[in-house]
């Protein structure tokens, strides 16, 4: 009885993704918007249940359910509808309203419940997988189109190559310790530590890196999130991002605890090229989705800053960041999808040439989302990164907390600069209406990074809660 | 609770948001909203200012600490919470900025594109430069410090002058950088005190070597806001390109956050820090007040030679402020107030001219005294008073600050002082080519003396120059307690055993 409480979301979204399929499938006529809706419905119930739910260790200590993983599943929920209401309108417009869409994305967030509820290397790996296939599809989505399929073939093969990583760190762990079991591997590790563990170790650390892009495993992000269907790059840019980062931590800190010191510093160069490779490469880019890809591996950086510091307090300052980020990230998102000028999606930053002068309320939207990105107090991101650089000094990161600050100037410019072409550059932009769902995103987006100031102490006692959940 | 019965300050600080909000719904082309939107942002700033005077009635001078104090938990886990206070440093630094909010929102009258967005950004900066001055909690401090550069950079970037982008990014980043070490070093103190709370934080001690890297924060962010040179790089494009609201607010209030900083963090937290900086700021200072005077005496316009002598008139608030003495301190205190009306008069005075369609380049001016008795009587006396002369509110800072560094070191006050003479340079070279001369072209002669709505801007400025000239004492018994305190604190904690002796002969 207990197991099938603490499993109520997984299974509504197991259970609602196949007979969602089979109605697809049945049916004569296209159903892709209502399907949608009905996921989107599936997902908002999932996302209550999630909260009802019982905690504890599920099927022999496969899965766990705590409120550390209540937390990143609640964004991984909130990122997906998100995601799914920016596709309705788009993909009707597209051509590319089809009912696997949804569905697609339904199995991905189910594969991410597993991956950071897993309790064992082999749920992981099967909610890794899960999540992965689906969003592989989702990439190449719009399959006439020669950039989505583009995408969808790198995001596989080197997503492929990551899985490959991964599971071959798994099965060193395993060798060296004889064991998968995340608590087990904790006790394993603190007797004694083989090299062979510590590779094995290694190899998991980059597979995981690779989904979170973080750089200097990034190389499949920028093109992917070009080539993908818009709504696509909304998905890939919040939920699997939480769901990785999630894994990470409680992987890192879980079972790996006790190697912080033979870690950390493999976590704090991937947080430092992350930054730095964020802010300097997105300088050069003109494409609006590029520079948000950019973005979001310099974002990773600084959440990884938490997990560096390898404290409850660092768990929380990441788990934050990862919330105000997926609510800027969406926001955003919804402003690129609403870039839509006679029929036709555009992408390049100067299309949005005086826009602040044609439709004020999207530019300021616009401009919310890119400076609270740049970390610009009184917006939520500045929050996101005060807690990331307190917990990183408080345990000794000072350095990191420095290239934070220097990185974070320099990824100023570049959301500057899309508020400049918005504000000071003259154009007429004269975009299509924006559809309400895509409007509804953009303006709760905005008003929660630009009001979080207001009310910081819910999510951040929130975030605190998880953290202790996950560290003990 | 505090004296007032209720949260005063915080009304205060956010009552413009309201204004933001009305000017929000109104709907229409800007010529429909035109006079509503103006109209709306002066009831708010001026309801605001009422509430100000209302403010300073009930303030207490001779009671030490921060009054009309408010708190409410914020940021759970990290015990940094929403407060708010005000002391006798404070106060006359949030009337400044409530003062000249009104008076630059009546020199916009020529911004007619985008009107809504303007007077909301003129309200925004006012809600968080008053937000600014009036936080006693660090991070809360720096939040509302940060947060100027929003409606700053909108304001300058888009009903800015030809060069408008360039400036307007130039003063984000310069700000931006230097502010994000003052966030690292918000985040250590935060870390090693275990407390923002800006009062028990004066009382802490931080080691020597920490204090030298905290200052070393402090003057990358107070340094680029308040344009001490070498820093001040940002300054003329930003004040040039700027459209005359944004420069009177730039100038006025924006340059005073920056002194603030380091008289309300660096010098009472960072004692032997600051004291070792000493030569250093005397230095950045005495070149501001010599090298920039030049500097303003080569300029051709009008509003570029008020902008350098802006900058030459900051270094004498940071000789002030580095001194240490009772004088020195309150001179710069007084001179940041005095700059803040002076210099807004006087850029109100280039308004007047750009209103009339005339350009600002000195050689295209002269003889306007002839045609326009009352403009060159108010360019005059705000003249004279940013060179201090005596029964102007310029001379009581000026004083002030000399007589405070003659106590400290010879030298410096001998230089700084060469800087008033430089200063009447400048100053009378300006006023020549404007008013006196001849006219350069038939156009002058035929300009309109001043019209009703520029009275209402530089009347009461003139007033105030003068009520502070004639009567300092109305403004300078307010912080002779805090300035008193806080310089025996400073000479406490160099040498403890002295402090002690001052104690048992008391």
């Amino acid at each position: 009885m207990n197991l099938l409480a603490s499993l109520t979301p997984g299974l509504l979204l197991a259970l609602g993704g196949m007979v969602l399929l089979m109605i697809g499938v049945l049916s004569r006529k296209e159903h892709a918007a209502g399907i949608t809706v009905t996921t989107i419905l599936l997902l908002l119930a999932a996302l209550v249940c999630n909260f009802l739910t019982p905690t504890g260790l599920l099927f022999g200590g496969l899965l766990r359910i705590s409120l550390f993983t209540q937390f990143a599943d609640a964004l991984v929920y909130l990122g997906a509808i998100a995601a799914l209401m920016l596709s309705i309108d788009y993909n009707k417009r597209e051509g590319i309203a089809r009912f696997e869409y949804p569905i697609l994305v339904l199995f991905a967030v189910l594969g991410m419940i597993v991956m950071i509820s897993a309790a064992d290397l082999m749920t992981l790996y099967v909610g890794f997988e899960l999540q992965s296939l689906a969003l592989y599809i989702a990439a190449a989505f719009a399959r006439d189109s020669i950039r989505s399929t583009e995408a969808g073939l790198k995001y596989f093969v080197l997503g492929a190559l990551a899985s490959g990583l991964l599971i071959y760190g798994i099965s060193l762990v395993y060798g060296f310790t004889g064991t998968t079991r995340f608590a087990a591997l904790a006790g394993a590790l603190t007797q004694g530590t083989d090299y062979g563990a510590i590779i094995g170790l290694v190899f998991v650390l980059v597979g995981l890196a690779f989904k979170v892009s973080a750089a200097p495993f990034h190389m499949w992000t920028p093109d992917v999130y070009e080539g993908a269907p818009t709504p696509v790059t909304a998905l890939f840019g919040t939920a699997p991002k939480v769901a990785a980062m999630a894994l990470f931590v409680s992987v890192m800190l879980g079972p790996f605890g006790h190697l912080l010191l033979q870690w950390r510093l493999l976590i704090e160069i991937l947080a430092v090229i992350s930054m730095v490779l964020g802010a300097l490469a997105a300088i050069g880019q003109r494409n609006i989705k590029r520079l948000m890809a950019y973005s979001s591996i310099g974002h990773m950086g600084y959440a990884l800053m938490g997990l560096a510091a390898g404290t409850v307090a660092g768990v929380q300052a990441t788990l934050l960041y990862l919330a105000i980020y997926v609510v800027m990230s969406f926001g955003a998102f919804a402003c690129i999808i609403a870039m839509r000028r006679q029929g036709q999606a555009v992408e390049s930053i100067a299309d949005l040439a005086g826009l602040a002068g044609e439709r004020p309320g999207f530019a300021l939207a616009f401009a919310i989302f890119m400076w609270a990105m740049a970390g610009i107090p009184p917006l939520s991101g500045f929050f996101g990164k005060f807690y990331v650089f307190a917990a990183a000094m408080a345990n000794g990161l000072d350095v990191l907390a420095i290239i934070g600050v220097i990185t974070s100037v320099i990824g100023a410019f570049y959301y500057l600069r899309v508020i400049k072409v918005m504000y000071f550059d003259n154009g007429a932009p004269q975009f299509d209406v924006t559809p309400g769902s895509v409007r509804f995103v953009m303006g709760a987006g905005a008003v929660v990074t630009a009001l979080f100031v207001l009310l910081p102490g819910p999510l951040v006692v929130a975030a605190a809660a998880a953290a202790r959940a996950l560290m003990g | 609770m505090n004296q007032a019965g209720f949260p005063l300050l915080s009304l205060i600080t956010f009552l413009p948001l309201a204004g933001v909000f009305y000017i929000a719904t109104l709907r229409g082309d800007d010529a429909a909203v035109l006079c509503r939107v103006r109209a709306a942002a002066l009831i708010t700033s001026l309801v605001v200012l009422g509430l100000g005077i209302y403010l300073w009635s009930q303030f207490k001078p001779d009671l030490g600490g921060f009054q009309f104090v408010e708190a409410a938990p914020w940021l759970s886990g990290l015990n940094v919470e929403y407060r708010m206070g005000v002391d006798g440093i404070s106060l006359f630094l949030i009337l400044l900025t409530l003062v000249l909010t009104p008076i630059a929102i009546l020199s916009s009258w020529s911004v007619t594109t985008r009107v809504r967005g303007f007077f909301s950004a003129l309200l925004l900066l006012e809600t968080m430069t008053t937000g600014m001055f009036a936080a006693t909690d660090f991070v809360l401090f720096y939040i509302f410090f940060e947060a100027v550069l929003l409606p700053m950079y909108l304001i300058i970037g888009v009903w800015g002058g030809e060069r408008r982008i360039y400036a307007a990014v130039k003063f984000f980043l310069f700000t931006l950088a230097g502010s994000l070490f003052m966030l690292l070093a918000v985040v250590w103190v935060w870390y090693h005190a275990g407390t923002t709370d800006i009062p028990t934080l004066l009382h802490t001690h931080f080691s020597a070597s920490a204090q030298m890297w905290l200052f070393l924060a402090f003057l990358a962010s107070f340094g680029v806001k308040a344009a001490v040179w070498p820093l001040h790089s940002w300054l003329p494009d930003a004040y040039g390109e700027a459209p005359l609201p944004g420069t009177i607010m730039l100038a006025a209030v924006l340059s005073k956050m920056g002194a603030y900083g380091f008289l309300r963090f660096a010098v009472p937290m960072l004692p032997n820090a600051a004291t070792a900086a000493e030569p250093l700021m005397f230095t950045l200072g005495v070149v501001a007040v010599i090298y920039i005077s030049y500097v303003a005496l080569a300029q051709t316009d009008m509003k570029r030679m008020i902008a350098y002598s802006s900058v030459a008139h900051m270094g004498v608030i940071i000789i002030g402020i580095f001194t240490f003495t009772v004088e020195g301190i309150e001179g710069a205190l007084f001179q940041m107030l005095s700059h803040g009306i002076v210099i807004a008069g006087l850029f109100v005075c280039t308004g007047v001219l750009l209103a009339r369609g005339e350009g600002l380049a000195l050689s295209r001016l002269g003889g306007l005294a002839a045609r326009m008795p009352a403009y060159a009587a108010l360019l005059m006396l705000f003249t004279l008073a940013n060179v201090g002369l005596p029964g102007t509110s310029g001379f009581i800072g000026e004083i002030l600050v000399i007589v405070g560094a003659l106590k400290v070191n010879f030298w410096v006050s001998l230089l700084g002082g060469a800087g008033m003479i430089l200063g009447v340079a400048y100053m009378l070279v300006l006023v020549r080519a404007v008013l006196f001369d001849k006219f350069t072209h038939p156009e002058l002669a035929k300009l309109p003396d001043l019209r009703p709505r520029e009275y209402a801007m530089l009347l009461p400025l003139a007033a105030m120059v003068l009520w502070m000239g004639i009567y300092p004492d109305s403004f300078t018994h307010a912080f002779d307690a805090p300035v008193t305190a806080l310089v025996q604190a400073h000479a406490a904690s160099l040498t403890p055993h002295t402090a002690l002796a001052m104690v048992t002969t008391k």
